[in-house]
């Protein structure tokens, strides 16, 4: 190819779409990390079906996986430029993805009339219409494949699985990247078995140069501009795998063991799954019989002292209320990290939703009040997970982190810290024999009770569910009652003095303020920043500390004439922030379908908005 | 693999009052909680163990209220619960002597899963189950191991439920430890308990226990003086099963089941009669053991108490290898790991 073929642009976004079992997930992580190996900005978005392996070929067992690479990144970005769909399914399915003009690959071998059929097309869905909108590549993966399995003996059900390197291949011929970094992947990766490890270098080659051969789409190679950055060591990495990092860093620096109490669920286990690992660095997994167990255990692991944390999703939280309500009431430290997706119920177990909010909030009996916090990108779940634990520790307190599948499933480009560079965490340890040391007694500026661990001496005491007094023991009086509901309440409260203002980006003089919270602020940034650039003006203000709210937020709030607060449930934000200024007016935008906002849609509302 | 132990024993003899708190014990009076609770305080000194390394955790129920009148640490938590929370407390800090007390509603009904599992894991756990076959803080109302037919509150015309039996539900479970014993035998349960507290895993002590006030006498055919010689037998390591005022009946297996046999008649001899190891690792004997009633008498003592290596040690092993041994020393190493870059 010539240089001057090659187009240079911001960003680009890829969809690899295929049968759940087809690699797309694979295909996806292996751009997005060869992409970012060779300087790009990164966000990833898989969307994949709840079913492991769906029936063959049908629209029920696509598996998707899409990758925005460029400069400066905030999201997954909207639709694609290039989509690639290995069977009909995947095309009639994704193909609403793909940008008009999008160059679209697929495996022509794969369009018989039968998989036609039952991926619910009447006829060959190919018409002048569809090529005159799209820049369609017929690619011959599944023959070219398993030609080159042929020629090295490999047996065709190995074989087949290395489809998605042929379309891999092209891809990276399209972003005029090279091999090496896929061909390291793979010699790492399949180390004792140098057959499968040829063989998918070959495959890879063989789709790079089939592109290069099609002239057809010499007129779309992409060179990405690369990420401008802050001066740093960066990493990929999912938000599930940030979260439990930033768990074992808080562990480290506030000497406090790290024990995690879970049940697998959808889309949270992965948090489960990589604190599974790290025993050398002293993480106390315990897969429980249920939810319940998985809460019980960490606040018992809590009570003997450790930084105690328990990882789920919507349905678990609903399970693991009643325990959630003893820890409020016992005042010990605990970390529930809620891994959001669809709901009511086991609804959309796959997908993302930031309906759970209410639940954090409120979903508990009596007056039960805890901190509730949210993450906002997949890398900065590292932070929000460390800043939950810290929480937690210094203010005696459950917390519960808010992530949610688009974030703990995505992946994006991590700034490496420093563990000793990171906030101090100073747990509230009380004195062995202490004579004064009374379970309830609090710091007059936290309200935080002190944490007497079993094992240390002359502190022995009991906590329970049941109301106690301030020295202790189990209390029925009115007055009490009513003093440890106030004491519980402020404590939560006061947080708020500990935590930094709420800000305020976009065009602050705007008329018109956006809010949003936890896992959006990638498409609300765009579109801000977008509406910016395009001379009109928009505030923009995120929430990370949902309770409590930063000290600063009515004074923000006052300041718009106009407020649209967006959120990927039915309003809950907007309600909970409606019960505390209800002299602020507030619009809401609201998308419940499993799916991020996309840039676009909030454009327009935002410009409907402005009039 | 070599056999760890991770309760530090106390140089200092302790006696019941140094466990007995100075809250006021609020059961009804004549309650068998009582007698359970004099035992357990008997049975601390003996276990030589570090008074602040006792954690008491309970669930909720009457019998649940226990570690308020103990002083030790101690953690009241919810309905059910109490095996959850004592699987975090002893993971936290295996230093602990961990110890749960539940009612049969509690550990059985609502709480079913978490002991189940529990008694699989085989951690170290000394569980205690106070059996009334009642709901008593509620008041009168069914629980899983009422008898067949019971009227209760929540069964005016006799329950339809098949009760559960305690130990039958560890032997299930794989349960490497099972004990029986009765509320009005202080000495046996003081026994039990400390041979429990010795067993390295998961020791479940099931006690029968009278409610005065629901239930009252739902034992009594088994307890009275009168009858208690004749209707039970304590089960001793090495010993043939003998029972009775007179010790002269015991327990003989005559190829299909248990029966009940007098010495001296049909030509019975001292050596027809089995001897009872609670080591043996399949569970057929004990279970049939824990299953006695009705004409045979019910079992007392410990029934079972095989070695297995504790969830609790195989926790510890890995953790120390793979602190020993692992990858990452440091979260620092762990966040450079893998492909990163500078930019």
């Amino acid at each position: 190819m010539s240089k001057d073929q090659i187009v240079n642009k911001d960003d680009l976004v890829i969809r690899f779409a295929g049968d759940s079992g087809d690699g797309m997930q694979l295909s996806g992580t292996l751009f997005s990390d060869a992409s970012a190996l060779t300087g790009n900005d990164i966000a990833t978005f898989p969307d994949y079906p709840a079913e492991i392996r769906a029936p063959h070929n049908t629209v029920a067992g696509v598996s998707g996986y899409q990758v925005h690479v460029g400069s400066h990144i905030y999201s997954s970005g909207d639709k694609c430029d290039i989509l690639v769909a290995m069977n009909p399914a995947s095309f009639k399915s994704q193909l609403k993805w793909a940008k008009k003009g999008a160059t679209v690959i697929v495996d022509m071998d794969t369009f018989t009339d039968e998989a036609i059929e039952k991926a619910g097309y009447k006829e060959n869905p190919f018409n002048d219409e569809l090529e005159r909108a799209y820049t369609i590549v017929r690619a011959p993966i599944t023959s070219f494949t398993a030609r080159i399995g042929a020629e090295q003996g490999v047996d065709k059900k190995t074989t087949e699985k290395c489809r998605n390197m042929f379309a891999l291949g092209m891809i990276f011929f399209l972003t005029h990247k090279t091999l090496d970094k896929t061909f390291a992947y793979l010699e790492r990766k399949f180390a004792k078995k140098p057959d499968v490890v040829k063989l998918n270098k070959a495959v890879l080659t063989e789709g790079y140069e089939y592109a290069d051969k099609l002239e057809l789409i010499h007129s779309k190679i992409v060179e990405v501009a690369h990420a401008d950055m802050p001066k740093g060591r960066y990493r990929n990495i999912t938000g599930n795998v940030a979260t439990a990092w930033g768990l074992l860093a808080a562990s480290e620096r506030s000497g406090r063991r790290l024990f995690l109490g879970s049940y697998p669920i959808t889309p949270a286990t992965d948090v489960m799954v990589e604190l599974a690992k790290h025993k050398s660095l002293g993480a106390r997994v315990f897969q429980a019989e249920d939810e319940i167990a998985g809460i019980c255990s960490a606040i018992g692991a809590s009570y003997a002292g450790a930084l105690a944390c328990t990882s789920t999703s919507g349905p678990g939280l609903s399970l693991k209320s009643e325990a959630l309500g003893l820890a409020v009431m016992v005042e010990l430290p605990l970390v529930v990290v809620d891994v959001q997706r669809g709901g009511p119920s086991t609804g959309l177990p796959t997908k993302t939703e930031q309906s759970d909010l209410a639940q954090a909030l409120y979903g508990r009996n009596g007056e039960a009040p805890l901190i509730v916090v949210a993450a906002s990108s997949s890398a900065n779940c590292f932070y929000w997970a460390y800043t939950a634990a810290k929480l937690a520790l210094e203010h005696m307190t459950p917390v519960i982190l808010l992530t949610d599948g688009y974030l703990g499933n995505g992946s994006q480009l991590f700034r490496i810290p420093k563990v000793s560079d990171l906030p101090e965490i100073t747990p509230r340890l009380a004195k062995p024999n202490d004579p004064n040391y009374r379970p309830f007694r609090r710091d007059p500026e936290t309200f935080a009770r002190e944490w007497a661990l079993p094992g240390m001496e002359g502190l022995r005491h009991r906590v329970g569910g049941l109301e106690k007094c301030p020295d202790g023991p189990l209390s029925t009086d009115p007055e009490n009652h009513a003093l440890m509901v106030y004491n519980r309440q402020e404590k939560v409260n006061r947080v708020a003095n500990y935590i930094p203002d709420q800000e305020v980006t976009g065009n602050p003089d705007a008329d018109l303020l956006v809010v949003g919270w936890g896992g959006t602020s990638g498409a609300l940034t765009l579109a801000v920043e977008e509406m910016n650039k395009e001379g009109k003006k928009v505030a923009y203000t995120h929430f990370n500390y949902i309770c409590p709210l930063p000290k600063n937020t009515g004074d923000i709030l006052r300041k718009y004439k106009k407020i649209v607060v967006c959120e990927l449930n039915n309003g809950q934000f907007a309600g909970y922030l409606r019960t505390q200024f209800p002299e602020c007016p507030m619009t809401q935008y609201n998308k419940i379908m499993g799916l991020p906002f996309e840039v676009g849609e909030l454009k327009a509302e935002f410009n409907r908005l402005i009039g | 693999m070599s056999e760890r132990h991770f309760v530090p024993k106390s140089d200092v003899e302790y006696t019941k009052a140094d466990f007995t708190s100075d809250q006021m014990v609020k059961w009804c009076p004549g309650c068998g909680d009582h007698a359970i609770l004099s035992s357990l305080l008997n049975t601390f000194p003996k276990t030589h163990t570090k008074k602040e390394n006792i954690c008491m955790v309970s669930g909720i129920g009457c019998s649940s209220r226990i570690p308020y009148y103990v002083d030790t640490y101690g953690f009241h938590s919810i309905h059910g619960r109490a095996c959850a929370i004592a699987t975090g407390v002893k993971l936290a800090n295996p230093a602990l002597s961990v110890w749960v007390n539940m009612g049969d509603g509690d550990s059985m009904a609502i709480g079913g899963n978490h002991l189940i599992h529990a008694i699989r894991r085989n951690q170290d756990l000394n569980i205690t189950i106070f059996n009334n076959e009642i709901y008593g803080l509620t008041k009168g109302q069914y629980s899983p191991t009422t008898k067949f037919g019971q009227v209760t509150k929540t069964s005016p015309y006799g329950t339809i439920d098949y009760p559960f039996n305690p130990g039958e539900l560890v032997m299930g479970a794989q349960g490497t430890f099972f004990a029986r014993t009765l509320d009005c035998v202080p000495q046996l349960t003081t026994d039990v308990m400390t041979r429990a507290a010795q067993h390295d895993g998961a020791s479940v002590v099931e006690v029968l226990q009278n409610c005065m006030i629901f239930n009252d006498k739902t034992h009594a055919a088994i307890t009275d003086r009168a009858v208690r010689d004749d209707r039970t037998i304590v089960l001793e390591h090495g010993k043939p099963m003998l029972y009775g005022k007179d010790k002269n009946k015991g327990l003989r297996f005559n190829g299909r089941e248990l029966e009940s046999v007098v010495i001296g008649e049909n030509g019975i001899t001292i050596d027809d009669i089995m001897v009872h190891d609670e080591t043996i690792e399949d569970t057929g004997i004990h279970m049939m053991l824990a299953h006695m009633g009705g004409d045979l008498p019910v079992a007392l003592g410990v029934i079972r108490n095989v070695k297995k290596t504790s969830y609790t040690q195989l926790y510890e092993d890995q953790m120390d290898e793979q602190m020993a041994n692992g990858k990452y020393k440091c979260v620092d190493d762990l966040l450079n790991s893998g492909d990163t870059w500078e930019v």
